[in-house]
């Protein structure tokens, strides 16, 4: 069974949250992305166990959310561009202490304060590179509201499944636009695999994930930032053990890749194909849509909605293909990341300003190549 | 359980300097601690960065040691979504005064249920002895050789004024006023915040004329003036000299708190 | 068949709500697709506010205004920036005592504020008459749907008002004001 709704990307957001699950919400509020932190306000202190917090900024708002973690709950924060560049320590604090979180940011103009109620795609590189040091993360593109709800979803199963932060990036047309969506009465549920009886807190598995043992539950596990050995205590200045380590963390999601990798894939016979994620991916589909209505069934696409880590081999599944459009509200993020994959010509379709690519923009590029 | 129970042996030696106020002030909270018999399962210890914040490291609890000046805030996160951990901070007064500045005002305004013990050695110890935000006055460090030009914070005002329920300050050398402090704060609902000043040889004494170990630990002896006492100073007009400091409890108090219990 | 609403007034107008009651109702009580959208800058805070409505029975990909077809104009300022501009195939329904100006495409005289206050007594619910007098001019959705999606919309106890407003919109339809 479900139920039918008319919500905001954000709203929807939120509620996929409380239907994974989420008991622990900490965060500042940021335009455009505050509509998630109103609505756990008003649903989290109604659910048993359920807690919301604003915190002072961005940075105490991501500490709370790890230290709740620790406690065994999932716990998410959301923000946007200023906050999320706040965050940035703090995230690489949980990526180093395999912390399980979620942050949900609602994409806006930047840099700096920017344009608070427009859309982006602008921190697609920050999510992935911004905190300091080697890492990998996992993040996820939501283009419809229905998306927001079910990747929030999938979000939380991530980072319990391999204990690191991952980021739920939409942007404000998303966020902010309200249209129908489906919310199940159950949702799909993978939890944190636990710590064995006796075993070292950061010993990893042969998936190289090591069990959580959370606060309170009596393992006594020593968590630090600095690097560490697998009882958790700091070895800073060992070069062997530092590179084990970080390259794990590393491993344990890029090796995961393909198994990670969401997308829809329409037209693998294509030469002209589109590849894109997010608000984008609307565009695109009415392009598609309105050249098939017309009888022109040549446009390829490839939608992303899990960008990080980048699925490359998908880039194989269109042998036809001449060119790869990617458009994105950026000047050419993700578009770079494609062209270091393939040797089919890539072609970056970028806007900024805060407006999607109209259909008759991407079509105008798509007919240079027929 | 002893207090010696509480430590985390394997780790041991520690990594602080001979003659470092830390060890006495580690044992004095575990003292505390073991005295009120909280359950080491259920005693989370956690920390920002910086000698004071290697605390943790070397007890037998669940812990966590993060990032700097942020100890407060994750703690929110651990109180919140477990009331029933009992939470303990290490932080220093760089790490407390400084970059975590705006956190600890904010913990002491929700007066949320965590007991903070703040080691306050003047200077950035673990980098050198870079000046702080606590250097008095007129004192040398790494980054004020000619002297501290800039006024120090007073962290127990700054915590009264906030809305913490329990605030107190001693030193190194007060050990038995100290597991006192550290007990009534572990016990107070709410937000507990107490201040120990402590000798850094390595690097403040020795820029500071107090070569000796020994000498640091007179000279908190000697200028430690009790709060009482210095109420009675103030009735007469009398001014604290430049050296001295005030020690004791300076409120407990029931304002509405969060995060304790039920 | 896409259809492309805009509506635009000042702030406190109920703009926005106008704008999420049309695809609610058109969501929820009509089985069609809708999709909501509003202007969120600072500016929409005192001047013109903004907010556009795609209702479609088939799924809405390109989620955004591009050419409206019908528009809500509830203030001269709001017309000189998002209803002046309407072409010449467009409908228009605006609010006759506060729009001064008359579009180059077809339009209908709603007297919502005047008549809201004079017989409701409340000119705040002038959006949901505009509201009910776009359903009866255009049918974008029935009036049953309207009907649900106001009562799920209007904070409790006012729901009467808000029906009294809609169906006061319908009658001036049916009355005949505002014909081109």
């Amino acid at each position: 069974m479900s139920r039918t709704e008319f919500f905001q990307g954000n709203i929807a957001c939120a509620e996929g949250a409380l239907a994974a699950g989420c008991r622990f919400f900490g965060g500042y509020p940021i335009t455009p992305s505050t509509e998630v932190a109103e609505h756990l306000a008003l649903k989290l202190p109604k659910v048993k166990g359920g807690c919301f917090i604003q915190m002072e900024d961005e940075i105490a708002g991501i500490a709370a959310v790890i230290g709740a973690s620790w406690t065994g709950v999932r716990a998410m924060t959301a923000t946007s561009g200023p906050g999320f560049s706040l965050m940035m320590e703090n995230i690489g604090y949980a990526i180093m202490t395999e912390t399980p979180c979620v942050i949900v940011n609602i994409q806006r103009g930047g840099p700096s304060t920017g344009q608070p109620t427009m859309a982006a795609q602008g921190d697609m590189m920050q999510c992935r590179f911004g905190s300091h040091g080697d890492s990998s993360i996992i993040a996820l593109c939501p283009a419809s509201v229905q998306e927001c709800f079910e990747l929030t979803v999938k979000a939380f199963n991530l980072a319990d499944q391999f204990r690191t932060p991952v980021f739920l990036m939409a942007d404000e047309a998303i966020g902010h636009m309200r249209e129908r969506i489906s919310i199940p009465d159950s949702v799909p549920y993978t939890g944190r695999k636990p710590a064995e009886k006796d075993t070292l807190p950061f010993k990893p598995d042969e998936d190289l994930i090591p069990g959580f043992a959370p606060f309170g539950s009596g393992h006594h596990v020593p968590v630090t930032g600095l690097t560490h050995d697998w009882r958790g205590y700091p070895a800073t200045t060992n070069p062997d053990l530092h590179a084990e380590l970080v390259s794990r963390l590393y491993h344990k999601i890029e090796d995961k890749r393909n198994g990670i990798a969401d997308y829809e894939i329409e037209n693998r016979e294509a030469s002209v194909v589109f590849i894109c994620y997010g608000a984008p991916a609307r565009t695109v589909a009415q392009v598609l849509h309105d050249q098939k209505h017309d009888g022109k069934d040549d446009l390829g696409c490839l939608r992303l909605r899990i960008v990080w880590p980048f699925p490359e081999a998908l880039l194989e599944q269109f042998p036809h293909a001449s060119v790869f459009i990617v458009p994105e509200l950026n000047l050419g993020m993700i578009s770079r990341e494609i062209q270091r994959h393939t040797a089919v010509p890539v072609r970056s379709v970028s806007k900024i300003g805060g407006e999607l690519h109209t259909p008759r923009e991407l079509l105008q590029v798509a007919e240079e190549y027929r | 359980m002893t207090r010696d129970d509480w430590y985390r042996h394997d780790r041991l030696p520690h990594i602080y300097c001979s003659g470092c106020g830390n060890g006495s002030i580690i044992n004095c909270v575990l003292e505390a601690v073991s005295d009120i018999g909280w359950n080491i399962d259920e005693t989370v210890f956690i920390s920002g960065i910086g000698c004071s914040s290697r605390a943790p490291g070397y007890i037998q609890t669940d812990s966590l040691h993060t990032t700097h000046g942020r100890a407060i805030a994750f703690a929110t996160g651990v109180k919140l979504a477990n009331p029933d951990l009992h939470i303990v901070i290490f932080t220093g007064d760089g790490d407390l005064g400084a970059i975590g500045g705006n956190h600890f005002i904010h913990a002491c305004r929700r007066n949320i249920d965590l007991t903070v013990i703040c080691i306050n050695n003047y200077i950035y110890g673990m980098t050198g002895g870079q000046g702080s935000p606590l250097t008095p006055y007129g004192k040398k460090s790494t980054t004020t050789p000619y002297g501290a030009c800039e006024m120090p914070f007073d962290l127990c005002n700054l915590a009264v004024a906030a809305g913490a329920n329990y605030v107190s300050r001693w030193t190194s050398y007060h050990v038995t006023e100290l597991t006192k402090a550290v007990t009534a704060g572990l016990l107070t609902e709410g937000f507990s915040f107490i201040e120990v000043i402590s000798q850094c040889p390595t690097s403040y004494g020795r820029r500071n004329s107090l070569r000796e170990v020994s000498d640091q630990i007179l000279y908190l002896k000697n200028n430690a003036v009790l709060h009482q006492r210095w109420k009675r100073m103030q009735e007469k007009g009398e001014d604290l000299s430049s050296d001295q400091f005030v020690v004791g409890e300076f409120i407990r108090q029931s304002r509405p708190s969060m995060g304790v219990s039920r | 068949m896409r259809h492309e609403v805009r509506f635009s007034g000042f702030g406190g107008q109920g703009i926005i709500l106008s704008a999420v009651i049309l695809g609610r109702a058109a969501v929820l009580y009509d089985n069609k697709n809708a999709v909501q959208t509003q202007v969120y800058g600072p500016e929409a805070r005192g001047g013109a506010s903004m907010s556009a409505v795609i209702i479609d029975d088939e799924d809405i990909l390109f989620p955004k205004v591009i050419n409206p077809n019908i528009f809500v104009i509830m203030s001269q300022e709001g017309f000189l920036k998002y209803g002046a501009g309407a072409p010449g195939n467009a409908v228009m329904l605006l609010d006759s005592g506060l729009v001064h100006d008359r579009p180059s495409c077809r339009y209908y005289e709603i007297p919502a504020s005047r008549e809201a206050k004079d017989r409701l007594g409340k000119i705040i619910v002038a959006n949901i008459v505009m509201l009910g007098s776009l359903v009866a001019a255009t049918g974008i959705i029935t009036k049953e749907a309207l009907e649900a999606g106001i009562l799920s919309s209007v904070p409790k106890g006012t729901e009467d008002l808000n029906i009294r407003a809609m169906k006061l919109g319908f009658d001036l339809i049916m009355e005949g004001k505002g014909e081109p």
